[in-house]
């Protein structure tokens, strides 16, 4: 296997699966998911304390090796995702970002104009930023001018398990947009997301699909080395296909041939 | 003093700081972020900075999220 370092955001990374800490039926798990995963890159979500139920602080049990990308779910602007970018940064756990400016509650879609101005600002201010966009190619070009550090497509809505929904619109930004391209969101089973890296995508974001089965950990290796087989199958370039079938076996030397003859 | 603490409002008799307010609720300063008036607070002056009547505080943590 030659090297094939994965650099983004200032650092270099083994593992081209990030993973989530939402939806586990124990936080206490994500250690084990956090092992058995490989992933370098966990995102988190920052929310007000509520002081009637404090309660499992979740920053306990991701490893402290792990680069944390806090999101800014909840904004419906790009104000509100500078505010709390920066409220992310000041805890102090770097400055990476994943904007994500949402209005729609009904399939979360992400705002691409919201989104780039907060990027263009945030990337000013010295943030590595993974904007969440709908696999547009136009904002995807504003995002690489706005200085993100990836883009992150949706493959289908957020926690819906649907697959790579968007494919076709995916290959166009890996094929024309020059920055790391991490499909984030809908990828539900492990063989999606290796259809998403064989087609040349740079990484998979996957939260819900592991989270949320039966065994997490186990989940989780299975799309670590989903993730790494389409990799290696993009890094080993597929021939294409044909019409027709060409045969894999030699077409000469039959046993069946002249076998009367003396 | 009223004080509007992650959207709720407060009533307070004696003065605090934002520190003596996360010792009343248990919470760790390292384990929040804090934002009066929508000015971040870095936590090295949570027990310098005192509280007054209107002031917005925002106490925010990591939860899980995708």
């Amino acid at each position: 296997m030659p090297d094939d370092i994965f650099e983004i955001g200032g650092k270099q990374l083994n593992s081209r699966l990030f993973i989530g800490t939402g939806k586990y039926a124990s936080d206490s798990m994500i250690p084990d998911v956090c092992k058995s995963t490989g992933a370098g890159v966990i995102t988190v979500a920052l929310r007000r304390v509520d002081f009637q139920a404090i309660t499992d602080n979740v920053m306990q049990h991701i490893p402290s090796h792990m680069q944390l990308m806090p999101n800014t779910s909840g904004a419906r602007t790009s104000d509100e995702a500078i505010r709390i970018a920066r409220l992310a940064r000041a805890t102090g756990c770097g400055n990476w970002i994943k904007i994500e400016v949402i209005t729609d509650n009904k399939y979360l879609l992400p705002d691409g104009y919201q989104t780039a101005k907060a990027t263009e600002i945030l990337t000013k201010e010295g943030f590595a930023v993974f904007p969440y966009i709908n696999p547009d190619l136009y904002v995807a070009r504003d995002l690489v001018n706005a200085g993100a550090s990836a883009i992150m497509p949706l493959g289908a809505p957020i926690g819906t398990n649907r697959g790579i929904r968007t494919e076709e619109m995916i290959h166009i930004l890996i094929d024309e947009i020059d920055l790391p391209i991490i499909v984030d969101a809908g990828i539900g089973k492990p063989s999606q997301a290796c259809q998403a890296m064989e087609a040349g995508a740079d990484a998979c974001l996957v939260n819900t699909a592991i989270a949320t089965s039966e065994n997490p950990v186990l989940m989780g290796k299975a799309f670590a080395e989903a993730v790494q087989a389409g990799r290696n199958a993009f890094l080993a370039k597929a021939r294409g296909t044909s019409p027709q079938a060409m045969a894999s076996s030699p077409l000469t030397g039959f046993i069946r041939e002249n076998e009367g003859q003396s | 003093m009223n004080i509007i603490i992650n959207g709720q409002k407060l009533e307070f008799k004696k003065e605090m700081s934002i520190k003596m307010f996360l010792d009343t609720k248990n919470i760790s300063p390292e384990s929040v972020v804090v934002e009066l008036n929508q000015s971040i607070i870095p936590s090295e002056n949570y027990h310098t900075t005192w509280l007054t009547s209107n002031d917005k505080l925002e106490i925010l943590r990591f939860v899980g999220g995708g």
